[in-house]
């Protein structure tokens, strides 16, 4: 087993506007490899906290670490391993994909063909080659939402924030940008990706901080989450045969902690069905049931967040 | 530093490609400097021809001496021709007469009538007519060469009472002439100053120049509002780099830009205009000093503005009044009063003033000005910094 290598640490991070505290002791970690979510609500710090990690906003309080090197809005050398990609747009209107894409390049002292042939390979990455030489303000919201993120990869950098790169985009610009951030910790980039949007964090992230008023909530795994708040998955069988002989052959099953019947079928509350559905099925059929279908429901992070908050993701 | 440079360099490309640059900072005030040099040209290149006629009709001593006066300025000047008339109705048909549109014309006709000389000598009245059928220089001068003779009989004949009050014996006519001849004590000197004003098309195109030189240096001040607007300057925030080298990059690309813009404009109203700019090296030292003042108040502008258009609004208030306080449309400083002191508080009345004392001296002669515009772009650079770096940190 490797050792875990953080790439970004933040520890009890404050920054307060006036008399409004949108930040209130921040801290957590982001290991290699490893996609990290915040998820909250707009207005819950998300965007506060991203301008504290690349360094744009003095903070109050507290520490950056940026592979073991403290970070400061003054800081100069550890800002090239930082990525950074705007919730608004930041790319120049008159400029073309590649003149965008040269001009930032040059500001982390990349220089020559490296320069050029990175600046094609991000442009192949983010599906922008055929209209690479077109001024941006000719391109789609979806096609300057990829950019935005190009230009974010361009360095390889150690970290990627992305701080909601899917707003106002369209469906299928919006999955072209998740498939193409899974790619990203999988060539052993730390990414960091807040979002208000459950599915999101879901769908990429390891581990993910529930941010609401300024605070982290609660973080974890999905299931860590889940887990946490007491919530189980729900597991429903439409079966026929001797249905409460099937219930009581689950008594045997430790992760099941609640089983009944219901409407000519088997109802049941499991810890992780996931890792348990197969031993399940077992049971069931063992004892003579036939089963016809199987549905497995999840609980998520927006039934996590309500439990923590009392609101809704979206309130 | 490099990454200023790169930041200067894609801003000069956005400028050019937009051509708001190459507009505000080449175009206008070329096309104004060609209405101002084709109003004033006329005027600079004018040159004063003019006829006069005179009639005697007295034939006298005086009135003879009066046309041989008339002749012989007719004489000194190729520019003045002095013809003779037979009768005061010919004169007023020759004075009729457009000069301009016919050879037969004359500016103004002078009429000595019968008995001027006696009259002159026995001190009667008697009247010298000009006639002249259109108001312009030739008529004016007429009057005043008619005005000059009758005050200098008046002196004669001053000087021949007092005579005779004093128990003089010779006759009249003798001791009038005597009196002519004795010089005037007091003699008229024209003399030009070394701190000169500049003329005509020399003068609007300087003017016009400093006064764009505003409008075009605050397009790379006001851009860094522009990046924040657009976004871009979070990800140049983020960048490894200092944020006084995104400050540099503008201040880099608003100098390159006035520069170019002053280059053009200084070479293309010399060769297009004749305008008469001086000596290169005042000139451009004039130039860097001017950019810099220019520089520095844009700089105030903009740092204590909170969004762009406010930034532009400002700037353009601010380029405009300096501009007419400033002497970049009239010459101020002919006002007099306070406005002719008040000029000073602006750069554009230095930068004026400087390239004034270079066309009547030598290099050294624009150092206070360029001094001044330097003092400008010291203290009003300094107040600017600190409003951006605010606003980078805000």
């Amino acid at each position: 087993m490797t050792a875990r290598v953080n790439v970004l640490e933040c520890r009890d991070l404050r920054k307060s506007f006036g008399d409004n505290a949108a930040v209130k002791g921040v801290g957590f970690e982001i290991a290699e490899g490893e996609t990290y979510g915040l998820l909250g609500p707009n207005g819950a710090g998300k965007t506060t906290t991203i301008s504290m990690v690349t360094g744009l906003l003095e903070r109050d309080a507290g520490e950056v670490f940026i592979d073991g090197e403290p970070l400061t809005t003054r800081s100069v050398a550890v800002k090239r391993g930082i990525g950074l990609v705007p919730q608004d747009l930041a790319i120049y209107p008159d400029l073309t994909a590649r003149e965008n894409l040269i001009f930032f390049g040059k500001l982390y002292d990349m220089a020559g063909n490296d320069l050029k042939n990175r600046a094609a390979e991000v442009l192949e990455v983010i599906g922008l080659t055929d209209r690479a030489d077109d001024r941006t303000d000719e391109y789609s919201g979806g096609m300057k939402r990829r950019l935005n993120i190009g230009i974010g990869l361009l360095h390889k950098p150690r970290l990627l924030l992305l701080d909601e790169p899917t707003v106002g985009v369209d469906p299928q610009s919006r999955n072209a940008i998740l498939e193409s951030v899974e790619h990203l910790s999988e060539e052993g980039m730390a990414v960091l990706y807040t979002t208000h949007y459950m599915e999101e964090a879901e769908r990429l992230c390891d581990r993910v901080g529930i941010i609401d008023l300024g605070e982290i909530k609660a973080e974890g795994t999905r299931r860590e989450l889940v887990q946490m708040v007491g919530q189980h998955d729900r597991v429903r069988l439409d079966a026929g045969g001797p249905l409460d002989a099937g219930v009581d052959a689950l008594a045997s099953v430790p992760a099941v902690k609640k089983a009944g019947t219901r409407d000519g079928g088997m109802e049941m509350v499991v810890d992780d069905a996931g890792q348990w559905l197969a031993d399940i099925l077992a049971k069931v059929t063992g004892a003579g049931v036939t089963i016809t279908s199987v549905d497995v429901d999840e609980p998520n992070l927006e039934s996590v967040f309500l439990h923590l908050t009392g609101r809704a993701l979206r309130d | 530093m490099r990454q200023a440079w790169h930041i200067a360099s894609k801003d000069l490309k956005l400028r050019f490609r937009d051509r708001s640059a190459f507009i505000i900072g080449v175009i206008a005030p070329l096309g104004l400097a060609a209405i101002f040099s084709s109003i004033f040209n006329p005027i600079e290149e004018f040159q004063f021809v003019a006829t006069y006629a005179v009639v005697d009709l007295d034939g006298g001593f005086v009135a003879t001496q009066f046309v041989a006066g008339l002749e012989q300025f007719g004489a000194a000047s190729e520019d003045v021709k002095i013809v003779k008339a037979a009768s005061r109705e010919e004169a007023i048909a020759l004075a009729d007469v457009e000069p301009f549109s016919s050879e037969e014309g004359v500016d103004a006709a002078f009429v000595l009538p019968p008995g001027f000389s006696d009259a002159v000598q026995s001190d009667n009245p008697v009247a010298l007519e000009v006639i002249s059928g259109q108001a312009g220089v030739g008529a004016g001068l007429a009057i005043a060469f008619a005005e000059q003779f009758a005050s200098e009989m008046t002196y004669a004949r001053i000087a021949v009472a007092g005579f005779e009050s004093l128990g003089g014996t010779d006759d009249r006519g003798a001791a009038g002439l005597r009196a002519l001849a004795t010089p005037s004590p007091v003699s008229v000197e024209s003399v030009e100053t070394s701190d000169k004003e500049l003329a005509g098309k020399t003068f609007y195109a300087a003017g016009l120049a400093i006064f764009f030189l505003f409008f075009t240096v605050q397009f790379g001040v006001n851009s860094l509002l522009e990046e924040r607007h657009a976004g871009t300057l979070s990800r140049l925030m983020a960048a490894p780099m200092r944020r006084s080298s995104i400050i540099a990059g503008k201040a880099i690309m608003s100098f390159v830009l006035g520069f170019v813009s002053m280059v053009v404009l200084v070479v293309a109203t010399t060769l297009l205009f004749g305008a008469e700019w001086g000596n290169p090296i005042g000139v451009f030292l004039l130039v860097v000093a001017g950019i810099i003042s220019a520089l520095g108040i844009m700089a105030v502008v903009a740092g204590f503005a909170k969004t762009a258009e406010q930034a532009q609004n400002y700037s353009s208030m601010v380029a405009v009044i300096l501009g007419f306080l400033g002497g970049t449309f009239f010459p101020v400083g002919q006002a007099g009063g306070i406005l002719s002191d008040l000029r000073f508080v602006t750069p554009h009345a230095w930068f004026m003033q400087g390239l004034g004392d270079l066309g009547a001296g030598n290099v050294g002669d624009v150092l206070p000005a360029v001094g001044a515009l330097l003092l400008f772009g010291l203290v009003a650079g300094t107040i600017g910094l600190v409003g951006l770096r605010k606003g980078l940190q805000s």
